[in-house]
């Protein structure tokens, strides 16, 4: 099946990521750990700018990039340097930002996703460093700011921006770029998408094959989605009522959940850039093979890799290395003696879903536990045992418990901090598989006590057959097995 | 005490008396001044002279006064660059030359008067008003490090740091009569010099005698990891100091001898270049074509890079600031007051030069005259050690009399600007002087062979008295 | 020749307010220093390539390791225009 991209859509994404596992900033000494610092305590003469201060290059961000170029199948520039984009703004404490201009480190590189037809190929354009700026907090809103405070410990965190083609036909596919892209970042350890501002995104769309429009400052991963959800549906709109879409750039109000024209400027910007001379030009091509070796198994070869090893399908190795703490966690449960096909589903299906739905995000892996914390309060965090999971699993797979109990000791066990062991939680709860006379007489009791449902279900209405089902499981608490609660009534009922 | 001292003879009185006692003889001529070389004087030099006296004066300048050009960071101390954006800024760090010399056992008397973020060659655009030349008190000291050098012309100081863009150490070593040297570009971090043109700017030394600028030199030189365009060349200045110049080839470029330039100034630099010639050196021709390009590439250059340098200047984080109804508008008032008319006429151009439509026709074509210049110094440099030439092609102006057309100001730098486009050294020695006014000889030698131009320049002064010379104005 | 446009146009990207009179000014004395660059319009440099510096280095680069930083009262020592440990400064458009 081909996708017909029947809306003519094409999207192309700006990606800036903060490189936030280095330990400095991109041209000074200073701490990249500001997060939860006061204000204007991360910083230093050099991304102060004070006058006199120079900048100088941190050697891993180099190398973090050269990592993320190979990761993304790009060339790598033999020669490669720094500009000076100069524009006034309050954040931008020399007047300019270092950035790369001509000759960015990388380009020409790709990214496989699970487009709207299969495998769908994302060019990209170019991926290149440099430094943030400071962080601004406007007094009022914005429209009636009364003056703005400026915190520079930002200032001068190491990014890479990545432009990408305009080659995603769909939100959807925008959204899977970006997880796709962040999964790639977080397998190369250069980056944690936990931490505020770690990724923000620019978005240039267009429908009909017709004219772009930028959409700016999309701070949240799942923003993009909606954002550009909505600005097809504005661009649509436009041309229902037989107007032109213009070329502009419009701002994503994320609370509101549209995108709005930002004010144009009264005269255009002219960024001037000039090669920054405080920096020297850097040739890598000698380092290239070294950093090669060192790189770490993608998402891809690690699926490819988990299904051939494991024989478990691709929809769950696609989903167990979604998360590089996700695979190694399902890598040590299966180390550790539980069943891989097990391992998968409960680790893929059941743990992946229950955090989800609690809104945790994996944040951590030793080898002993996988670590998570709050999307939106990080002081909320938990961890849960590779032993925990290989017992659990154990338990399941010898018929010890029923599937039902193993979800219900899984919730358990990420609603509480305690430290309880799945064969503890599953005695305190009573949760032990019952015994086959237990689910024997509640089935007796489930049809002579429902005489109308099991009218129904012999007059052919299958619905009714769960409704049996769930009154033995009731009556046993949950510890029946609910195959065998099925199995039974029917044979009950039907010979 | 003698008014006028070297190093050794301040170490001398030193250990005769005090570093404390020394001190307070040069505050002493400050307090006398009449040039107005100093923007700020420390009020930490007599305890820092005081703290020395009691540790024992370690340190190869233990003790030994020095004043520092306003645009190079010292903690504690007003860093205004001549300008009033920078009214009240203090800097929270040293300067990598001010850790050395600290290390050494300096003592920082103060900041010195400055043409505005180094842009001019008069000392004239300063907000805090013209230094005057020792040697007549109505005409400018040179620029920009015109209040370094005029305060060791003036007994004010027996040793300076300036910074040298286009010529601004050793033109106004030229026109005070003390010597000036720009070292190779990388011999001295700039780590803490306040930027006017990154790929151009040196810190230099300015003293009365040779022998006392290898002694300052062995002190601020370098590798600093702090400034990535710093290069470790391991020269060891006072070893060059050798009276022995048999044998070294000495090339004349004839471009440097050009119209315009003052008939008493030719003479001068001539009868130096012949008494090399006694002392055994060979001179030969030496053609540089592109040197007359040198000025406008130099400029284009120089205004792009500051254009950009400046832009920090909003009134932000430090120094002036207007009111403004907004923050573009409080940046552009601050900006209009805050620099002078020249320093915005430079951003102006730097601005133009870089902007859309303009970037290949007046930058990138700097850049590639550039080139050419740098051509012209190697194949120049590959045949001969040292090349000759006067350092300004003038005698110090009046003050006043340049300041209104701002190209007859630039042109000035006709024959100091070419070496930082090459990144060469070069240093002036006085070698003369025109009714009364002195006059300088630049020596310019290949990258990181400052020993050749030391040795050449100290053979000269052993030989000659012009750097004993006092300017009778100040004594 | 740079017209008052221009001036004004370049006082804008520099951010430096520049009165009516001032344009004019300004416009004299730059299209001078303009005519004077203009001489390098006679060399020939399609074949010659940009010097940006003079020293050929590469790679220079700092270890990935901590310095210290500077106290927040320190960083806000230079200005008057603070607020809880911030820079303050008018709205910005």
């Amino acid at each position: 099946m081909v996708y017909e991209n029947p809306e003519g859509i094409r999207i192309g994404l700006e990606i800036h990521i903060q490189l936030n596992k280095l330990k400095t900033k991109m041209f000074c000494g200073c701490s990249t750990d500001y997060h939860n610092a006061a204000p204007n305590t991360h910083t230093c003469p050099v991304c102060l700018g004070l006058p006199g201060a120079l900048p100088v290059l941190n050697k891993k961000a180099v190398e973090a990039a050269i990592k993320v170029g190979l990761a993304l199948e790009g060339e790598i520039a033999e020669e490669t340097q720094f500009h000076r984009k100069n524009y006034f703004y309050p954040d931008l404490p020399k007047g300019f930002q270092i950035t790369q201009y001509d000759f960015p480190i990388v380009s020409k590189g790709k990214v496989v996703i699970e487009g709207e037809d299969g495998e769908h190929t994302v060019g990209i354009t170019r991926a290149h460093m440099e430094e943030d700026p400071g962080k601004l907090v406007h007094i009022g809103s914005i429209g009636k700011s009364k003056g703005v405070l400026i915190d520079y410990n930002r200032s001068g965190m190491p990014l890479i921006e990545t432009v990408t083609e305009p080659d995603m036909r769909s939100p959807k596919e925008a959204r899977r770029f970006l997880d796709k892209f962040r999964n790639i970042l977080e397998y190369l350890d250069v980056f944690d998408g936990n931490l505020e501002g770690a990724m923000r995104v620019d978005a240039n769309v267009s429908v009909h094959w017709g004219t772009r429009v930028e959409v700016k400052n999309i701070s949240s991963h799942k923003g993009v989605e909606r954002a550009l959800l909505y600005e097809i549906m504005r661009q649509k709109n436009v041309i229902r009522r037989g107007g032109k879409v213009s070329q502009e750039t419009r701002h994503f109000d994320e609370g509101r959940g549209v995108t709005l024209s930002m004010r144009t400027k009264e005269e255009a910007e002219d960024y001037r850039y000039f090669r920054e001379p405080d920096l020297m030009p850097m040739r890598v091509t000698d380092w290239i093979s070294a950093i090669k070796e060192t790189l770490p198994e993608l998402p891809d070869a690690k699926r490819a890799r988990f299904m051939e090893q494991y024989g478990i399908t691709d929809m769950h190795a696609r989903s167990l290395t979604s998360k590089i703490m996700l695979a190694d966690f399902y890598e040590g449960v299966s180390a550790k003696g539980a069943d891989p096909k097990f391992a998968a589903t409960w680790t893929a299906d059941v743990f992946l879903g229950e955090l989800n739905y609690r809104d945790l995000a994996i944040s951590s892996y030793d080898g002993e536990r996988i670590g998570f914390i709050h999307a939106k309060d990080p002081r909320i965090k938990n961890s849960f045992k590779v032993s925990d999971m290989v017992e659990l699993i154990n338990l399941f797979a010898e018929g010890k418990i029923s599937d039902r109990a193993a979800v219900e000791v899984i919730r358990t066990m990420l609603d509480t901090t305690e430290e309880k062991t799945p064969s503890r939680i599953i005695e305190e709860k009573g949760l032990f598989k019952a015994e086959d006379d237990l689910v024997t007489k509640a089935v007796a009791e489930a049809i002579a006590e429902n005489e109308a449902a099991v009218q129904d279900y012999l007059g052919g209405t299958e619905k009714s057959l769960n409704f049996l089902v769930g009154q033995v499981m009731k009556k046993t608490k949950g510890t029946a097995d609910a195959k065998t609660a099925r199995e039974l009534i029917v044979k009950e009922l039907k010979g | 005490m003698a008014k006028w001292m070297s190093v050794a003879q301040v170490k001398e009185r030193i250990k005769e008396s005090s570093a404390e006692e020394v001190t307070a003889h040069y505050l002493e001529n400050i307090g006398k001044s009449k040039i107005n070389g100093y923007i700020t004087v420390s009020e930490k030099a007599l305890d820092q002279a005081k703290k020395i006296d009691s540790e024992g004066h370690n340190g190869i300048l233990a003790g030994v006064p020095i004043a520092i050009k306003d645009n190079i960071s010292v903690v504690g101390l007003p860093n205004s660059c001549g300008s009033r954006i920078l009214e009240g800024y203090v800097p929270p760090f040293n300067a990598h030359v001010i850790e050395k010399l600290l290390a050494a056992g300096a003592v920082i008397l103060g900041k010195t008067n400055m043409d505005e973020f180094a842009m001019g060659s008069s000392t004239e655009t300063s907000y805090y008003g013209p230094t005057a030349n020792p040697w007549d008190l109505e005409r400018v000291p040179g620029g920009s490090s015109g209040g370094s050098a005029a305060v060791v012309a003036a007994g004010e100081a027996p040793l300076a740091l300036g910074s040298d863009t286009g010529g601004s150490v050793r033109c106004p070593a030229a026109f005070c009569g003390v010597v000036g040297l720009k070292p190779t570009y990388g011999a001295v971090s700039r780590y803490g010099v306040v930027a006017y043109a990154n790929s151009l700017e040196q810190i230099g030394p300015l003293a009365n005698n040779v022998t006392d600028i290898a002694i300052l030199m062995d002190v601020i030189a370098g590798y600093d990891r702090r400034d990535s365009t710093s290069i470790d060349s391991k020269t060891e200045y006072q070893k060059a100091l050798v009276e022995d110049i048999k044998g070294l080839k000495i090339g004349i470029p004839k471009e440097f001898f050009g119209e315009g330039i003052h008939p008493d100034v030719e003479k001068a630099v001539w009868n130096a270049i012949h008494k090399y010639e006694d002392f055994g050196a060979s001179l030969e021709e030496v053609s540089m074509p592109n040197i007359k390009y040198a000025l406008a590439s130099y400029y284009i250059i120089a205004m792009s890079e500051a254009s950009s340098n400046l832009a920090r200047f909003d009134g932000t984080r430090y120094g002036f600031r207007e009111s403004g109804e907004n923050w573009h508008a409080m940046v552009s008032k601050t900006r209009a007051e805050g620099f002078g008319t020249e320093v915005k006429r430079r951003i102006l151009l730097g601005t133009y030069a870089l902007s859309a439509g303009y970037h290949d026709k007046y930058y990138l074509k700097a850049l590639k005259v550039r080139t050419l210049v740098k051509q012209d110094f190697d194949r120049a440099l590959s045949k001969v050690d040292v090349l000759m030439a006067p350092t300004m092609p003038n005698p110090a102006f009046k003050i006043g009399e340049k300041i209104e057309d701002p190209l007859t100001l630039y042109l000035s730098d006709v024959n100091t600007c070419p070496i930082n486009l090459a990144g060469v050294p070069s240093i002036s020695v006085p070698c003369g002087f025109t009714e009364g006014l002195p006059i300088g000889l630049q020596i310019m030698g290949k990258p990181f062979d400052e020993s050749a131009v030391l040795r050449a320049a100290y053979t000269f002064e052993q030989n000659t008295d012009y750097h004993t010379k006092r300017p009778q104005e100040v004594a | 020749m740079i017209t008052k446009e221009d001036v004004e146009h370049i006082g804008w990207l520099a951010r430096i307010d520049i009165s009516e009179q001032e344009t004019v000014e300004y416009m004299e004395k730059l299209n001078s220093v303009l005519g004077y660059f203009g001489q390098l319009d006679e060399l020939q440099t399609e074949d010659v390539a940009p010097t940006y510096h003079v020293a050929e280095i590469y790679n220079v680069f700092r270890d990935d390791m901590v310095k210290d930083c500077l106290p927040q009262e320190v960083v806000l020592a230079n200005t008057e225009h603070k607020q809880d440990g911030t820079f303050r400064v008018p709205k910005i458009g």
